[in-house]
């Protein structure tokens, strides 16, 4: 008996894991790869155009739409922004796509736009080009928004999976699971207060301080759906190798711990919006750390673990009591378990 | 089964029921099974209503346990 | 306690443990009877700290793993036969029942709202009036009481669209048909039923059966000092029942939450995936609160549900088998594509297998 086709698009297939993965391998990349689509790079590097551009798209339907620490528009300015980050790209030019949905209040879409423009002069970002389109009541959930950037590459840096080896070590900028936590305990259906916001933010002074790292810097992800398990994991199928990761070095902040102690909910598949994992060569976990202490954004910035000489496409954590452990991939929605 | 956490009770909000905070996310519960708890003890919360009021003096014996046995492959570490 | 000193106290404790096996030739099996407890196992790499001939089994303590087919598949019916709002633990979203999960439910244009306490239903029925809002009551002795003040409530206040479709199920009645069983050593008792129910509530086990068992809290460290207590009661053959979570659990209980469920709840017989129909096992909605059983308020026609017959989840279930003996684990049945319900359910044990793997 096969596993059944899915009829339907299910949640889950949006989660980030490997029913997304599924969709994108089995339903979509077959009909539309033509060579530089196959790799699923975050953004891609463009060739033929005489610059190295790097170019990326994404769309943002968070729900609830204005969550602590942002709201839909700054993430739809930071998440483009982050992907062209991975990229070693300045980001420098946004498109911005809105649909809306009929009946939704001017007002908020004025606190998005004013919110939009923030981030965006924060980014040292332009909006350059734009559609709005309105759809009839019921078809969207108030506001969905498009965002595609284009950044440029200077230099010689290029992180990308074929450099990274053995012996390289893992760096995250900072605390984890910090936006999804955030998303999910100002639900509707939760009455919780708490003094923990979403991390959005553009990575881009993060990038752009690790790249003095040179050939040192092998490899740039960040961590959005899925959180650090699924970015780990994918690291871990790219390269082949298992990765080791040490449980007591993964920095969370402490809501972030309490919120996924009572909500039942891993923290590290919980989503970020403005860290950033690094693998790095082995003898520059030091100098790494120290290129970050003056960002304010990379706030407790570690070293989780290293790529091993082993070849299993796996990540293993070795746990606060010393024992070890597979992470594996996140599969779909993130749910709070209680009974 | 039954996923609960200790929280901090930091205010009594009307006839059975309360403010809890953990590590700064706080939420309102209901303190209908535990009419004896009182402001700064920490209770067990499972969906949203206390079970049980935490017993201080067994925590810390149990943490004084754990801290003996630490301590001694701390020792057995030195030699 | 720092991290240093976390690992050097369950190094103490796993070496206890390790010296106390050496002294029995044969495998000693424990089973922990609540799905928590599996997954804070599992999360913590436990197993990897034990030694050869300890084995520890998962039980029938996940209310998603021991709720039936059925059960979803009637919820699913009541939510389109009766334009129903579906209010839910996290917990049963992805249960699939013969013909699609809530999830599923969902995609279709249902309504399905995850709620963290069952008192939030109660709003969301207020929100969505006259619409009837049917809360999936899944759950054992700790969530009990909970979903009895609700109904409390809800009577106070007049909600006449608040429903409840009742899988309640209570821990005792199973454990004394696994307590019988000659393979099993001893059990590490659930913390927080044990927090309503008592720790004497156990003394069977010692008195009718001969078995250990020890009341564990949920850090790796409770769970590894409870293992140590039980692994000494089975090799010095001293059974008896230990409360290794005194900080929580009293001895007689909650008593405050049994009255609330006394007044609200009877004694009914139920139907456990993996064990069947199991005498006084279950809770049935009783005077007063009557009006608000679903499956009463609204019947439909539930047709019978065949399980995969190559699914193990029934001898998982019940500590006769582990997931990696499953033809299915890890190949057609995975976490997002669940055939049993020790899948689906987070805090089932090949969930749990799944996701923490052993390294």
């Amino acid at each position: 008996m096969a596993r059944k086709p899915d009829t339907r698009i299910l949640l889950g297939h949006g989660g980030g894991g490997r029913m997304t993965g599924r969709l994108i391998r089995e339903m979509i990349l077959p009909k539309l790869d033509r060579g530089q689509l196959g790799a699923l790079p975050d953004s891609v590097v463009l060739s033929g155009l005489g610059a190295a551009i790097a170019y990326t798209t994404d769309s943002f339907v968070v729900s609830p739409i204005f969550f602590p620490g942002g709201d839909i528009g700054s993430l739809a300015v930071h998440g483009t922004c982050n992907d062209l980050a991975c990229s070693a790209a300045r980001p420098l030019f946004l498109s911005l796509g809105l649909i809306l949905e009929e009946g939704f209040p001017m007002d908020q879409l004025e606190t998005i736009l004013r919110s939009i423009s923030r981030a965006a002069d924060e980014a040292g970002v332009e909006i350059v080009t734009g559609d709005t389109k309105v759809v009839p009541k019921g078809s969207a959930d108030g506001i969905f928004i498009n965002t595609s950037g284009i950044g440029q590459i200077n230099g010689s840096v290029r992180p990308s999976p074929e450099k990274i080896a053995e012996t390289d070590l893992i760096l995250v900028s900072g605390p984890v699971g910090n936006h999804g936590m955030a998303v999910m305990l100002s639900r509707a259906e939760f009455s919780f207060d708490f003094d923990l916001k979403s991390d959005s933010a553009s990575v881009w002074p993060v990038v752009e301080r690790l790249m003095e790292l040179g050939d040192g810097l092998r490899f740039l992800r960040d961590p959005t759906r899925g959180g650090l398990a699924a970015t780990l994991n994918e690291i871990a199928h790219m390269t082949g190798k298992e990765i080791r990761v040490d449980e007591a070095a993964i920095p969370l902040d402490e809501s972030v711990s309490s919120a996924s102690e009572i909500l039942g909910i891993d923290p590290l598949q919980a989503a970020n919006e403005g860290k950033i994992i690094a693998v790095i060569a082995s003898d520059k976990g030091q100098e790494a750390l120290d290129l970050l202490k003056e960002c304010p954004i990379a706030r407790g910035a570690s070293i989780i673990g290293e790529i091993t000489s082993t070849n299993l496409s796996r990540v293993v954590m070795t746990t606060r009591i010393g024992g070890s452990r597979v992470v594996s991939e996140p599969s779909g929605e993130l749910l709070p378990r209680i009974c | 089964m039954c996923l609960a956490v200790p929280m901090k009770l930091i205010e009594i909000t009307g006839k059975g029921t309360g403010k809890v905070d953990s590590g700064g996310v706080k939420t309102d519960v209901s303190l209908m099974m535990i009419p004896h708890a009182r402001v700064g003890d920490y209770i067990i919360i499972h969906a949203g209503f206390g079970i049980e009021v935490l017993n201080p003096e067994e925590a810390e014996i149990r943490l004084d346990i754990f801290r003996e046995l630490a301590a001694a492959t701390a020792r057995l570490e030195e030699t | 306690m720092n991290p240093a000193d976390e690992s050097r106290t369950a190094k103490a404790l796993a070496q206890e443990i390790g010296e106390i096996c050496s002294k029995t030739s044969g495998p000693l099996r424990f089973m922990e009877v609540c799905g928590t407890h599996t997954m804070a196992v599992h999360a913590a790499g436990l197993k990897s700290l034990f030694p050869d001939n300890l084995f520890l089994v998962s039980g029938p303590g996940c209310p998603v793993c021991v709720t039936e087919k059925r059960f979803i598949d009637e919820a699913m019916l009541i939510g389109q036969q009766h334009d129903a709002c579906m209010a839910t633990f996290g917990d049963l979203v992805r249960v699939p029942g013969s013909f699609g999960s809530l999830a599923t439910f969902r995609s279709e244009g249902g309504t399905v709202r995850v709620v963290y306490s069952p008192m939030d239903a109660i709003d969301i029925a207020a929100a969505v009036s006259p619409r009837p809002v049917v809360f999936l009551g899944v759950g054992f002795e700790t969530t009990i009481p909970t979903i009895a003040a609700t109904l409390k409530t809800a009577l106070a206040r007049g909600t006449e669209n608040l429903f409840v479709l009742p899988a309640f199920k209570t821990i005792h009645p199973p454990l004394r048909i696994l307590a019988a069983k000659e393979d099993l050593h001893g059990f590490l008792l659930p913390g927080h039923v044990s927090a309503i129910i008592g720790s004497d509530s156990y003394e069977y086990l010692v008195r009718d059966f001969r078995k250990p068992g020890a009341v564990a809290g949920f850090e790796a460290l409770d769970i590894l000092l409870a293992l140590r207590d039980l692994v000494r009661m089975a090799v010095d053959k001293s059974p008896a029942i230990i409360n290794d979570y005194k900080r929580v659990v009293r001895s007689e209980g909650n008593p405050v939450a049994r009255a609330v469920v006394d007044e609200v709840f009877e004694v009914s017989d139920a139907s456990w995936r993996g064990l069947g129909l199991i005498p006084g096992s279950g809770l049935a909605l009783k005077g007063p609160y009557a009006r608000f059983d679903a499956a009463k308020s609204f019947p439909v026609e539930v047709p019978e549900a065949k399980d995969d017959p190559r699914c193990l989840c029934a001898a998982i279930l019940t500590g006769a088998k582990t997931p990696d003996r499953c033809g299915l684990f890890g190949k057609e049945c995975t976490p997002e594509d669940p055939v049993g319900p020790c899948m689906v359910s987070s805090e089932g044990t090949c969930a749990a297998y799944y996701k923490y793997g052993a390294a």
